[in-house]
């Protein structure tokens, strides 16, 4: 094999899975260190630096991060990143002053954000320190977008969502509440310099079956759960029916328990395992006793003078296909009485007041055509971000794509070419304290995944703006934080001053290393004394040692960054090092723009 | 010495032996030698020996003596017997224990201080009566815990840190061990665990005193430029007289060798050795031979490693002493003590 480049800043970044899964890459090693050590503000600063908005995220993070934990490779339960993360958002103290400062000279250049949701904020956020003038144009009453107007209260109070949106746009942006955009011709007509569409996917999908139009009990998910946001809507039937398997159906099951719903039940056509909810959405809906139905499919809304009374499903069974596919055959049918039917079957884009003549062009499906690496749709200067761009995704996504469409119009704004971005960087610096001393906590948590308060049953369904999870408190979480694997210690390897002594291999209490003759990949990965069979995971092979001409080989697998080899290391070959992924921001873009022009003029 | 144990992570795919051990069962403590020291590689080769095979940790049983090496039994095996004597008097201890339960199989781990400097006489005797154990020379040519003096095993000329010349010649425990009638010599480096294992086990297979005399550089006292037994002047100097494979009862020989270059030694306990020559002029079977080309290799400045002497049909100390087979704990208390009668008996017997 080659010698592993680890001055590539993606190897080292490859090896802290968090950060890698975040489509933001947070930091989140390096902010539960924070944490750990009681330096809440600067746990939230660091969120904050990427995901813009922890305390929003700390409660309703689609989570990338924690299926992909190294915790799971080496026991079963990841460790709780999410929680953890709300944890700096609940215990922070006050930040603004960190905060970039925001220059009164403005750059003379005029942005349009359409929607307040969250990737019009982050871009916000990374474009106000640079001197931009933002109108933000909102069509509902408040900020927020679909977090406030489809995440039920009881999972994400809207005292968080204020605080944060607060936060920004008292940083100066020009906001336009209750200002739908009726035509993206006349926007464009005005004397803005860019253009960012950040308007979500915000149209539920029909089920248009017999009976659908002849009741008023039948709604569509997400537009009941803006009702029911907004308080248009405070009360529902006893027996509810909700369609759907993804997780817009466990917040609409769960809001109809706290409006008046006594008998919930989720129907699915297919199986749990092909549900898109994530676990930790479903497991509460189930805790609080919503009946999940599987395998039925509907067919017919039972209307009776006018009253919606029930709801027929053709129970299916399923089996693979020749081709692969799994293959429904009907079973038997079977109608299930009810009050009320939610519809919580997809979302989907939706730009009616985007005319088709301006050179913006849209897919079969209504997605516009959006550049995927400088978010510029096929009109110059008009850019999109969040699920407005691709369809629907999650706030997570939604962010980053505020982070970089903020450097395209930044670098559309000063005429610079939108490809030419600024690379990932990294810093690599030594954790070596003393002797055995390390600025991390380097000793192996035994503890399992420590569960997040609830509110009691009891207490939950008074009232839909009860919040359910109560957070961490200061001393529950002491444990928690020791769980994490500190993967951004990298195991930094110098090949010339090994003496292959064997002591790293010989303490290590995974067996990921070997000292051997350089082979190809395949044998490499079968001779290591527990073979490195997850081929998902890279194996660093080190330039050849001065002594026998070997190398080193690491299985990056289920290190467990206990830095034992680099204490049993007598010559300091393998020292640990704090890993720090530089992630290029538009204020970075800046800088560099303000350091090409000051060339230019001298 | 690290301030954290190492932790206990099981991973599926871990390597399991017969008996359904994994490496980390063979484990003990956390050393608290120096790092990097060459001791504590020879105790990652020796797990891997007694994991490989298949051995049950109440089967078998650890001496040593004082020093760093005299340090190394409580980092592996903790759940085998064990015994940590007085200062290179281990073999006494060892010989009682080989006396009272033959069953047991030995392992005795000491170094050049505590076997040529204050226990050479225990050593020699040890050797004399052919005492069934594997005997680890843990050779570093310096007193590591009294902060790096020369021992009885540095080389002429080798220098001491801070540069100072030993002037003394050395005392070489193969040669040594072979010309007082050892069954089993080796020589192996402490960095070079493909020769050291087969080595292992094929000592601790082999009854009788099996001796491996292994260079294991102390990496704070003893590995600069002008150490003899640094890890770099070991890697340059050493050179393999022969190799040895040792192979598991029941399993077939995967290498094959050309005829009239290759040795088989059955071993007593269990499996074989084969031996491949790398010099047509040597002989494992042969002591003059083994003896001559040991000190030509010295006198040209190299360290002659592998297997450099085996005789297998030596008996060992019970079978000359005629001890009880039997573990004296498995033998019934009346037939261990038959009382006073029974002893003015057999004393009459002498009369």
């Amino acid at each position: 094999m080659q010698p592993t480049n680890t001055k590539d800043p993606q190897y080292y970044h490859k090896v802290v899975d968090c950060q890698w899964g975040c489509p933001a890459h947070t930091d989140v090693p390096g902010y539960i260190r924070h944490i750990a050590q009681g330096e809440y503000t600067q746990a939230y600063l660091l969120n904050r630096e990427s995901n813009v908005f922890p305390g929003i995220l700390g409660r309703v993070c689609d989570r990338p991060c924690e299926p992909v934990c190294r915790r799971v490779r080496v026991e079963e339960e990841p460790v709780a990143i999410c929680r953890l993360k709300r944890v700096a958002g609940d215990l922070k103290g006050d930040f603004k002053e960190y905060l970039p400062p925001i220059p009164k000279q403005k750059n003379g250049k005029k942005i349009a954000c359409i929607g307040a949701g969250c990737a019009s904020l982050t871009l916000a956020n990374d474009l106000l320190p640079l001197g931009y003038e933002i109108d933000m144009f909102e069509s509902l009453p408040k900020m927020g977008g679909l977090i406030r107007s489809n995440i039920p209260k009881f999972r994400l109070p809207p005292e968080v969502i204020d605080e944060e949106f607060d936060v920004i746009v008292d940083q100066g942006v020009n906001l336009y509440l209750n200002h739908p955009i009726e035509s993206m011709k006349n926007l464009l007509a005005q004397d803005y310099d860019a253009v960012f569409v950040g308007t979500g996917a915000p149209k539920g999908r029909e089920l248009d079956l017999p009976g659908r139009y002849e009741t008023d009990q039948v709604f569509v998910g997400i537009a009941w759960l803006e009702s029911v946001a907004f308080e248009h809507i405070d009360s529902v039937g006893e027996r509810v029916l909700i369609i759907g398997g993804g997780n817009t159906a466990m917040d609409c099951c769960r809001s109809s328990l706290r409006l008046g719903g006594k008998d919930v039940k989720v129907l699915y056509r297919g199986s749990r395992d092909r549900m898109k909810s994530s676990d930790w959405e479903l497991e509460p809906a189930l805790e609080e006793e919503v009946e999940l139905v599987l395998n039925h499919s509907p067919e017919e809304y039972i209307v009776e003078n006018g009253t919606l009374v029930g709801m027929k499903f053709g129970v299916l069974e399923w089996e693979q296909g020749e081709n692969g596919r799994l293959k429904s055959t009907k079973v038997g049918e079977v109608v299930i009485p009810c009050d009320t039917v939610i519809l919580a079957i997809g979302q989907e884009n939706s730009f009616p007041w985007v005319e088709r003549d301006i050179g913006l062009d849209f897919d079969e499906w209504e997605v516009p055509v959006v550049d995927p690496t400088t978010y510029e749709s096929t009109v110059s200067g008009v850019f999109f971000g969040g699920d407005a761009a691709f369809g629907p995704k999650n706030i997570i996504e939604a962010v980053e794509h505020g982070h970089q469409a903020a450097i395209s119009m930044h670098k559309y704004c000063h005429n610079e070419s939108l490809t030419e971005r600024l690379p990932y960087g990294m810093n690599l610096v030594t954790a070596k304290m003393g002797l055995h001393e390390w600025t991390f906590s380097n000793d192996y948590g035994y503890e399992n995944r420590l569960e997040v308060p609830t509110v009691p049953m009891e207490k939950r369904f008074k009232d839909i703006n009860i919040e359910v999870e109560l957070g961490f408190e200061p001393g529950q979480f002491k444990k928690e934080v020791e769980r994490c694997l500190n993967c951004d210690l990298q195991t930094d390897f110098a090949a010339e001053l090994c003496i292959e002594c064997d002591a790293c291999i010989d303490v290590c209490p995974v067996n990921c290393l070997m000292i051997s003759e350089n082979a190809d990949e395949a044998v490499l990965r079968e001779h290591i004394k527990t073979p490195a069979n997850n081929l998902e995971q890279a194996l660093f092979v080190s330039e050849t040692l001065p002594q026998t001409g070997r190398v080193m080989v690491k299985d990056e697998d289920v290190c467990i960054h206990c830095g034992l080899c680099a204490e049993r290391c007598p010559t300091a070959a393998f020292d640990m090092k704090k890993f720090t992924l530089e992630i290029p921001y538009a204020v970075d873009e800046g800088q560099l723009s303000k350091r090409i022009e000051s060339k230019k003029a001298s | 010495m690290s301030y954290i144990k190492k932790p206990k992570i099981i991973r599926d795919n871990d390597p399991r032996n017969k008996l359904g051990m994994t490496f980390d069962d063979y484990e003990g403590v956390m050393s608290t030698l120096c790092a990097g020291c060459g001791h504590d590689s020879i105790t990652g080769a020796i797990i891997q020996t007694v994991f490989d095979l298949n051995i049950e940790p109440y089967r078998m049983i650890k001496f040593s003596g004082i020093g760093c090496s005299s340090k190394t039994p409580a980092y592996f095996a903790s759940q085998s017997h064990g015994f940590n004597s007085v200062h290179g008097r281990m073999p006494s201890v060892a010989t009682g224990a080989n006396a009272a339960n033959s069953e047991l199989l030995c392992i005795g781990i000491s170094g050049d201080g505590d076997t040529l400097s204050i226990g050479m006489g225990q050593f020699s005797h040890a050797i004399r009566r052919n005492l069934n154990m594997l005997y680890i020379i843990e050779n570093n040519g310096v007193y590591g815990l009294t902060k790096g003096q020369f021992s009885a095993s540095a080389d002429l000329g080798s220098t001491a840190k801070k540069g100072a010349p030993n002037l003394q010649t050395p005392i070489d425990p193969c040669t040594v061990a072979i010309s007082l009638g050892a069954s089993f010599v080796a020589r192996s480096f402490s960095g070079d665990k493909d020769q050291l294992v087969p080595l292992l086990k094929a000592g601790l297979m082999h009854r009788g005193f099996a001796m491996i005399d292994v260079i294991s550089p102390c990496v704070t006292f003893n590995d600069h430029e002008g150490s003899t037994k640094s890890y770099m002047s070991t890697r340059e100097t050493k050179r393999e007289a022969i190799y040895t494979d040792y192979i598991a009862p029941f399993s077939e020989i995967e290498v094959q060798y050309d005829e009239g270059t290759s040795v088989e030694v059955d071993l007593h306990e269990g499996g074989k050795v084969v031996l491949h020559k790398a010099d047509d002029n040597f002989s494992p079977l042969d002591r003059g031979q083994s003896i001559k080309a040991i000190n030509d290799a010295s006198d040209k400045g190299e360290l002659l490693t592998g297997l450099l002497y085996i005789n297998e049909s030596q008996p060992d100390f019970t079978e000359t002493e005629n001890t009880v087979i039997k573990p004296l704990n498995q033998i019934a208390f009346e037939d261990l003590c038959p009382g006073s009668e029974a002893l003015h008996k057999l004393l009459d017997g002498y009369k």
